[in-house]
C-alpha cells in the first residue's frame, strides 16, 4: 500500500486568482525517501500543508497511510511528523522543554521514544538547557527534527529542511534522513538545492503547481534527450555572449565554472564547427567537452529557460 | 487532562520568561491606579476670576471677599474697566469676569434690585459650567444674607422661603475617589484581560508555532483553555492588587461583600478574554490585534459609564452601552463597593455578562480553525 497518494489535487488562493497546485496526482511508497524539487513558489509548501491537514484542497483527494486528509484528519495528525519551512518551535522554551512539550502533546514521553531520536539528540544534549531561540541554525533544525520524530511517526514531512543551513550541517542532515529511512519511515522532503535531489529515491520536479517529471534521479538524468557539453574559457562573460550568436545552439546557460550547452544537431561535425567558431571569436584557454547532465540540467531544460543563468 | 496540564505549564513558563509582559501586567496598573484618579478629577478648582469693581463700596467688597474665600476661585486681576478684563479672557489669564456696576450698593438699598454681569470663557465646557454654577450659588447666598439683614423679624413669617438641604446617599461627602477608583480598576482589568489574550494566539501565529501545534492531535478546546486559564489567574491577581491599592492609597473599603466582587470578576474575565480571543482569531499579526483592541477599548472607555453617566447619553448610545460588558462591571463595582449591594441585586448583571461570555467564547472557538 502506498504511504501517500494524491489524486487530482488542486488548490487555489485568493478565490481562485492564484493557482498554487494544479491537478497533481502521484503516490509515495512506504519507506520511500521522496523529494519535491522546485523553485520558491512552485507549490511545494501547499502540497505539504494539504497532506498535513493544515489546508483543504479545492479539488481532488489525498490519503496518508490510508487516511483521507479531509475526513480522517485527526488520525493523520497522530501519525505524521511535520517540520515546516520556518523554524516553528517555542523560542522562549529550552531544548528540553520543547521536546517534552511535543512528546506530551502527542500523548507520549521522551523516555518512551528515546531510541527514535537518540542519534540526533546526543548532538543536542550539551545545549539542552538553552532556549531554542538562541540555538544556531543547524541545531535548531536538529531540534525541529527531534520534535517531529518524538511520537514515532509513520510519515515524515520536511518542508525545505536545509534552507539556510551550512554545507556540513546539510550533509549531516541527509545522513540522518538516510538512517530514518532505514528504520522504515516514509519521508517526503522538499528542497530547492538540486544537489540534494540525487539523495532521494524518487524526485518530482515541480513548477507552477504542476509536476514536470517524476522518476528516480538516475532515470531523470537518463531521460535528458540531448547531448550536453561543458565549455569554459578565460573570459566567461564574452564566451556566453559569443555562444548565443551561434545558430546551431539549442540552449546554453552558466552552470558553475562551465557553460552548459546543447546543439540542435549533435554531430561530430557540428561540435568541430562550434569550437572553430569560438576560436575565431578569439576565445583563449578554450575547454570544450561532453558532460553528464545533472538534475539541475534536467530541471533547467524542463523550464524551457534557454537564456537562464542559474547556478 | 495531562495535555492541559502541560499546556498550562508551557504557557506559565512563557509568561514568566516574558519580562516586558510581566512589567506591563503589574507595573502599569499600579502606576495608573495611583496617578490617574488624582488627575482625572471632576472637582473644578483654581478658576481664575477677574473683577471689574466700578462701585468700590462696602457691598461690592463683601461680595468679592465672599467669592474668593470659597476656595474655588483664584483672583486673576482687578481691572478698572470691562475692556481690560476681556483682554485677560482673550489671553486665557481669566476664566470668569464679574462686573459690579456703578451704584451697586445704592441701587440695592434704594431699589432692592441690582444686576451683575458675569462673563465666562466657555472653551473648557466643564470649567465654564461648573465655575459659573459655583459663582451663582455664592452670589445667591450673598443675596440671602443681605435680605436677612434688612428684613424685620416680624416680617419673616409673611415671607416663607423654601430651603433645600440635599443629603448624598451612599457617598455622603461626594468623594471623588470613591466614585472613580473602582471604575479605573475595571478599565484596567478590561484592558489587560482583553489585550493580553488577544496578543497570545496571534503571537503563536506570527512565530509560526501554531503550524506545529495544528498538526498535533491537540484538541481545540484544550489549546484555548490552555491560553485562557493563565490570563484568568493573572487577571484575578491584578484585581486583587487593585483592591489593595484602593484600600491602602485611597482608603476605599468595599461596603458590600468582597466575595461577591470576586464572583463577578471571575465571570467578567471569562467574557472579556473571550473578546480578546475573538480578536486574535481574526488578526494575523500582533499589530493588527493591538489596533483592533485599541479601537474597542476607546469605545469601552468613553461609553462604559466611567466618566459620564449612561443615563445622559442619547438613546442609540444607550443601546451600545447595553451590549458592552464593561458597563455592567462598572455598575456592579460601584453597587458593591459604594452601595453595598447584595447577590440578588447584581444577579441580572452576572447573568447578562455570563451570556456575553458564552457567545464571545463560542464564536472565538468556532472561528479558530486548525484547517484553512
Amino acid at each position: 500500500m502506498s504511504a501517500i497518494t494524491l489524486n487530482n489535487i488542486t488548490k487555489t488562493y485568493n478565490k481562485g486568482a492564484v493557482l498554487a497546485v494544479d491537478d497533481i496526482s502521484f503516490s509515495v511508497e512506504k519507506g520511500e525517501l521522496f523529494g519535491l524539487i522546485g523553485p520558491d513558489g512552485a507549490g511545494k509548501t501547499s502540497i505539504f500543508r494539504i497532506l498535513t491537514t493544515l489546508l483543504l484542497p479545492d479539488k481532488g483527494s489525498a490519503t496518508v497511510v490510508g487516511n483521507d486528509v479531509v475526513k480522517d484528519f485527526h488520525k493523520i495528525r497522530g501519525i505524521v511528523g511535520y517540520m515546516p519551512g520556518r523554524f516553528s518551535l517555542y523560542q522562549d522554551l529550552t531544548v528540553e522543554e520543547n521536546l517534552n512539550f511535543f512528546a506530551t502533546v502527542f500523548g507520549t514521553t521522551v523516555k518512551e521514544n528515546y531510541d527514535q531520536i537518540k542519534d540526533i539528540y546526543v548532538m543536542l544534549e550539551p545545549f539542552k538547557d538553552r532556549r531554542a531561540g538562541k540555538l544556531s541554525g543547524g541545531m535548531k533544525q536538529k531540534l525541529a527534527l527531534c520534535c517531529a520524530l518524538i511520537h514515532k511517526p509513520e510519515v515524515l514531512f520536511l518542508d525545505e529542511p536545509t534552507t539556510g543551513v551550512d554545507v556540513v550541517s546539510r550533509k549531516e542532515f541527509w545522513e540522518m534522513l538516510a538512517r530514518l529511512k532505514a528504520q522504515g519511515i516514509t519521508i517526503m522532503v522538499s528542497t530547492s538545492y538540486m544537489d540534494e535531489a540525487t539523495l532521494c529515491d524518487r524526485i518530482a520536479l515541480i513548477l507552477g503547481g504542476k509536476i514536470l517529471s517524476l522518476a528516480t534521479p538516475e532515470e531523470t538524468i537518463k531521460a535528458y534527450p540531448e547531448k550536453l557539453y561543458a565549455v569554459k574559457s578565460s573570459n566567461m562573460h564574452k564566451l556566453l555572449k559569443d555562444i548565443r550568436t551561434n545558430d546551431e545552439i539549442l540552449n546554453c546557460y552558466a552552470a558553475g565554472e562551465y557553460i552548459h550547452l546543447s546543439l540542435k544537431n549533435a554531430t561530430k561535425e557540428n561540435e568541430n564547427s562550434l569550437t572553430k567558431f569560438l576560436a575565431e571569436k578569439g576565445e583563449s584557454d578554450l575547454v570544450f567537452k561532453e558532460t553528464t547532465p545533472t538534475v539541475e540540467d534536467c530541471f533547467i531544460r524542463l523550464l524551457g529557460n534557454t537564456d537562464g543563468n542559474s547556478n | 487532562m495531562r495535555t492541559l496540564k502541560f499546556l498550562l505549564q508551557k504557557e506559565f513558563r512563557q509568561i514568566f520568561r516574558n519580562k516586558s509582559l510581566l512589567r506591563m501586567l503589574f507595573m502599569v496598573p499600579i502606576v495608573q491606579l495611583i496617578i490617574l484618579p488624582q488627575a482625572a478629577n471632576f472637582t473644578v478648582k483654581n478658576i481664575n476670576i477677574a473683577f471689574v469693581d466700578l462701585d468700590h463700596s462696602t457691598y461690592s467688597q463683601q461680595l468679592i471677599n465672599k467669592v474668593l474665600s470659597s476656595g474655588y476661585f483664584k483672583l486673576a486681576a482687578s481691572t478698572p474697566d470691562y475692556k481690560a478684563a476681556y483682554e485677560l479672557i482673550e489671553k486665557d489669564k481669566a476664566d470668569i469676569v464679574v462686573e459690579i456696576p456703578h451704584d451697586f450698593e445704592r441701587n440695592l438699598e434704594t431699589e432692592g434690585t441690582q444686576k451683575l454681569s458675569v462673563s465666562v470663557n466657555a472653551i473648557n465646557g466643564v470649567k465654564a459650567s461648573v465655575g459659573s454654577g459655583y459663582l451663582t450659588s455664592i452670589i445667591q447666598d450673598y443675596n440671602n444674607n443681605i435680605r436677612v439683614n434688612w428684613i424685620q423679624p416680624s416680617k419673616i413669617n409673611q415671607l416663607p422661603t423654601i430651603e433645600v438641604v440635599a443629603s448624598n446617599w451612599y457617598n455622603p461627602t461626594l468623594s471623588y475617589y470613591l466614585f472613580m477608583v473602582p471604575g479605573i480598576l475595571v478599565l484596567l482589568v478590561t484592558l489587560i484581560g482583553g489585550n493580553m489574550t488577544s496578543q497570545n494566539i496571534v503571537r503563536e501565529k506570527e512565530m509560526g508555532t501554531i503550524e506545529q501545534i495544528n498538526v498535533t492531535p491537540i484538541k481545540k478546546y484544550h489549546f484555548i483553555l490552555g491560553k485562557l486559564i493563565p490570563f484568568w489567574v493573572l487577571g484575578i491577581l491584578l484585581f486583587t492588587l487593585g483592591l489593595l491599592i484602593a484600600r491602602v492609597v485611597y482608603g476605599i473599603v468595599p461596603l458590600g461583600s468582597v466575595a461577591l466582587l470576586y464572583l463577578f470578576v471571575s465571570v467578567y474575565l471569562v467574557t472579556i478574554m473571550g473578546f480578546g480571543l475573538l480578536i486574535s482569531t481574526y488578526s494575523e499579526t500582533p499589530m493588527q490585534a493591538t489596533s483592533l483592541t485599541f479601537f474597542f477599548v476607546q469605545i469601552f472607555n468613553l461609553m462604559g459609564g466611567l466618566f459620564t453617566p449612561i443615563d445622559s447619553m442619547p438613546a442609540w448610545a444607550k443601546v451600545i452601552t447595553d451590549v458592552i460588558p464593561i458597563s455592567y462591571f462598572i455598575k456592579v463595582m460601584r453597587m458593591i463597593v459604594i452601595k453595598g449591594s447584595h447577590f440578588q441585586d447584581i444577579l441580572p448583571h452576572i447573568l447578562i455578562v455570563l451570556l456575553m461570555g458564552v457567545v464571545l467564547n463560542t464564536w472565538a472557538i468556532i472561528n479558530y480553525r486548525k484547517t484553512t
